[in-house]
């Protein structure tokens, strides 16, 4: 297949070593599972179940609010012990509305109906079952996949782009998934298919994973419709914006959507939920997660329940005591978890535990030296030592002038830096305070409103009782005229 | 388990500022050793002057500034500019000419624009200029080489004496580099038919046989150095390309015009410190453009400037100077010469994906 090329990019060390050879395992059922009712992007789930109440495996816990929302489920069968905030798998460690469900051991499904052939349902149905099993992007957007699907088939794609790629080092659950369940991917992409109206998918696979593509290749042989794309390993490769590049050489706008070059971007973990969702009526209740790290006893792949504790995961591949950071995701764009006592969500494709020199704590930023690697690295064409150098002085415009807002926040450039300056670091707090500072004009704009509707409404009442008083003076006078010419006459 | 916040990425190259100094150091050990062969104990002093000094002044500017010293001291860069400009001195150049040199180079050139990464000039060629400037005769004291161990060289003491008590017999001694001596020669309106034979060996130039600075003469030992950088990836190829095609095309194009007058290409591209310069100076990150399209204009620039200077400007060799102008060039460079950013035109709008390529179905129906 003809591919073109994405800009910059980076070669990390794969360091999938670690658990690529590991099928994928079913996590014992935990005892207890934490399933937050926020786990995409978008307004949060309203919980449905009550305390106390038993809950079939699969049963929902919160509904979508409509919107961009998606809905969760029971990820076995038990008992809610507790509604209420738990720590949420993000770095600021705050809690989150959390359905808190206490395993019976009996993992017993809820009354489910036999799904109906998909093919014969409406896209539009395809898509809402699929959102009512409560898919999101599994690549780690968390976006309502079947919102994706109705607005790029609005958008009238021409190409489903299924991302296999798996950039991230140390992540190889996709690359498990795709080795072990092709069959299922591929199911599932025809599904997508169905439900965009889109004539032709292409399934985008790293060169490193050759028995993925392999497995991929063997089960989508007959189907002129589907393609394999076996691309260069480079970070960010599965990056949405540089897949697009990678496969059409078009490029999203600024401001634009993915939907705009013809082609929808969707992870091969969503692929094989939406399989689930519309063959076994299965929602989305587990996933594939990648214990890894060199903190690690023992990597491996699980097929872990949504709401199992990261200390579950851990403990099951032997714990890692050495553990120094523990991340949610890969290493270059993963995000540092409080603790192990965080609850696995939709997008986590893999837990990494790394010891301090792995993860090189100790490493002390120096001054940059204007070396260009950054520019050379970043996919986006941004000059990034010029943003952060605009963003340490507080100039945010001129941050902005050097394309802030376009930066995707792979970590290529903060990867490269022979410094060691903490790139992305600056530019989520320069996105911070823009963020606040944009709130804050809001706010001023509002209150603007509100102030100016508020002395317009005295201003009216004014009016009104002025015109009241004058036209009870005019009848006065009238009426006094009235008198006066009766008593004249 | 410690835990603090900090963004990702959680992996890093394995690459430091030390490391890519220490590459540039050992890069330019071969020809460094080369111009001490070839001149002796003499060069290897200043070199030692040099690079004593930077050091020394960095130490007292870390100090005064109130920044770690061991963090920064252990960078390399003040070694190398020590290095660098031992390299682009006159081999037997006395050693105040080194000391007043690291001292200009590190304090004016570097520490105060604020230190590593801050300063606008390249520290050693700023230095370089203020010397040349400053002290005309003592920066132009070229010498044929007399290897080490020959019977013209010098020994250990006698070496010493003429780094730091003068040279007893200046005009026994002196001579001119190929560059000096054209100038002075194309001055008397004589024709270059009759000035380069016998003064002018390309094959001796590029292996270093031949009168100038400590570090510069040995093109090809300067050149496996460049190259090598450019293997590791300690520079970029756009700024040395850039340079010595800049001098390729407008001295070939002259000479062409009007050989009598204007040398040819081999001549310029293997005399003075142009090979040096444009591997080991100007692809200086600190001081360059940090885009690929600004390095590629900031070397054919430096590549132009000296190649003007040569020939019209007041001095025989200008590599220092068109650096130095290049350097300050470099900032209005940076901000004209930025990359297109993805999904947006060069000014800045979103940019629309085009109609017809928004139909062309990927892999163009391929199935491998």
């Amino acid at each position: 297949m003809k591919l073109f090329d994405f800009w910059g990019g980076v070669h990390p060390a794969g360091q999938k070593h670690w658990s690529a050879e590991r099928p994928i395992e079913l996590l014992p059922m935990p005892a207890r599972l934490y399933v937050p009712l926020q786990q995409h992007t978008g307004r949060s789930a309203l919980p449905v179940v009550a305390i106390g109440e038993k809950v079939g495996k699969g049963q929902l816990l919160g509904r979508e609010q409509g919107g961009v929302s998606a809905s969760v489920h029971a990820p076995t069968s038990g008992k809610v012990v507790a509604i209420g905030n738990f720590t949420a798998p993000h770095a600021s460690g705050l809690p989150l509305p959390t359905v808190i469900v206490e395993s019976d051991g009996e993992d017993r499904w809820v009354e489910r109906e036999p799904p109906p052939d998909p093919f014969t349902l409406e896209p539009e149905q395809v898509a809402a079952r699929i959102g009512a099993a409560g898919v999101v992007g599994m690549g780690g957007a968390n976006f309502p996949a079947a919102l994706k699907l109705d607005k790029a088939r609005q958008a009238k794609v021409h190409t489903l782009a299924v991302n296999g790629a798996e950039c991230e080092p140390y992540m190889t659950c996709d690359d498990r998934l795709m080795r072990e369940r092709a069959e299922q991917i591929v199911d599932g992409v025809r599904l997508m298919l169905h439900a965009l109206q889109a004539p032709r998918a292409v399934i985008a696979i790293e060169d490193n994973k050759p028995e993925a593509v392999a497995r991929l290749r063997a089960a989508c042989q007959e189907d002129r419709n589907l393609a394999i794309a076996v691309v260069p390993a480079r970070y960010p490769a599965g990056s949405a914006k540089q897949l697009i590049q990678l496969l059409t050489g078009l490029e999203t706008p600024a401001g634009g959507r993915g939907t705009d070059t013809g082609v929808l971007v969707h992870n091969v973990g969503t692929a094989y939920a939406v399989h689930r969702a519309l063959r076994l009526s299965h929602p989305l209740i587990s996933r594939i997660v990648t214990v890894t790290g060199d903190a690690v006893a023992q990597p491996q792949n699980l097929e872990a329940p949504i709401g199992a504790l990261v200390d579950d995961l851990l403990a099951f591949c032997g714990g890692a005591p050495a553990a120094a950071r523990l991340l949610m995701g890969g290493p270059m764009m993963g995000q540092p978890l409080p603790g192990a006592q965080v609850p696995i969500v939709k997008g986590t494709n893999g837990i990494l535990a790394l010891t301090a020199a792995a993860a090189r704590l100790t490493v002390e930023p120096s001054p940059c030296i204007r070396c260009g690697r950054c520019v050379d690295a970043c996919p986006m064409g941004l000059m990034p030592l010029e943003m952060s150098k605009r963003t340490r002085c507080d100039d945010l415009d001129g941050a902005l002038d050097f394309g802030l807002i376009d930066c995707i926040s792979c970590g290529s450039c903060a990867y490269v830096c022979p410094s060691h300056i903490p790139l992305v670091q600056y530019f989520e707090y320069a996105r911070g305070v823009l963020e606040a500072r944009q709130r804050a004009e809001q706010k001023a704009k509002e209150t603007r409103r509100l102030l100016e509707r508020h002395q317009a409404r005295l201003a009216r009442e004014e009016q009104a009782k002025a015109d009241a008083a004058a036209r009870r003076r005019a009848e006065k006078e009238q009426a006094k005229a009235k008198t006066k010419a009766g008593a004249a006459a | 388990m410690s835990w603090f916040p900090a963004s990702a990425p959680h992996a890093h190259a394995p690459d430091s500022v030390p490391r890519i100094m220490g590459l540039v150091l050992a890069a330019a050990a071969p020809a460094l050793f080369c111009g001490v062969a070839l001149f002796g104990w003499p060069a290897l002093n200043l070199l030692l002057v040099t690079v004593i000094t930077c050091l020394l002044c960095e130490a007292a500017c870390l100090r005064l500034g109130g920044k770690p010293p061991r963090l920064f001291l252990g960078d390399g860069s003040a070694a190398l500019t020590g290095v660098l400009l031992a390299m682009s001195l006159p081999p037997w150049a006395p050693w105040w000419v080194g000391a007043v040199g690291g001292v200009f180079a590190i304090v004016v050139g570097k520490q105060v624009f604020g230190g590593i990464g801050q300063n606008l000039f390249n520290p050693a060629m700023l230095a370089r200029v203020m010397l040349l400037v400053s002290f005309p005769v003592e920066m132009t004291l070229w010498l044929e080489p007399r290897p080490l161990f020959s019977s013209q060289a010098p020994g250990f003491l006698e070496g010493l004496a003429i780094t730091f008590g003068g040279i007893p017999n200046i005009d026994a001694v002196s001579g001119a580099t190929v560059l000096s001596h054209l100038r002075t020669e194309l001055g008397l309106s004589r024709e270059l038919g009759q000035i380069l034979p016998g003064r002018y060996q390309p094959g001796l130039a590029g292996v270093g046989w031949t009168g100038g600075s400590a570090g510069e003469t040995s093109d090809l030992l300067i050149l496996f150095g460049g190259l090598w950088l450019l293997w590791r990836r300690a520079i970029t190829w756009q700024i040395p390309v850039a340079m010595l095609l800049a001098v390729l095309v407008l001295s070939g194009g002259l000479h062409l015009a009007d050989p009598r007058r204007f040398a040819g290409p081999e001549v310029h591209l293997l005399s003075g410190g142009l090979m040096l310069g444009a591997f080991f100076i100007a692809t200086d990150p600190v001081t360059s453009p940090t885009t690929k399209l600004g390095q590629l204009i900031f070397g054919a620039g430096c590549g132009a400037l000296i190649y003007i200077i040569r020939v019209w400007g007041g001095y025989p060799e200008g590599v220092a100077f068109a650096v130095v102008l290049m350097n300050a060039a470099t900032p209005l460079i940076d901000h004209y010469a930025r990359p297109r950013i993805y999904g947006r035109t060069w000014r800045g709008q979103s940019r629309p994906v085009p109609e017809r390529a928004k139909h062309r179905a990927v892999g163009s129906g391929e199935t491998e």
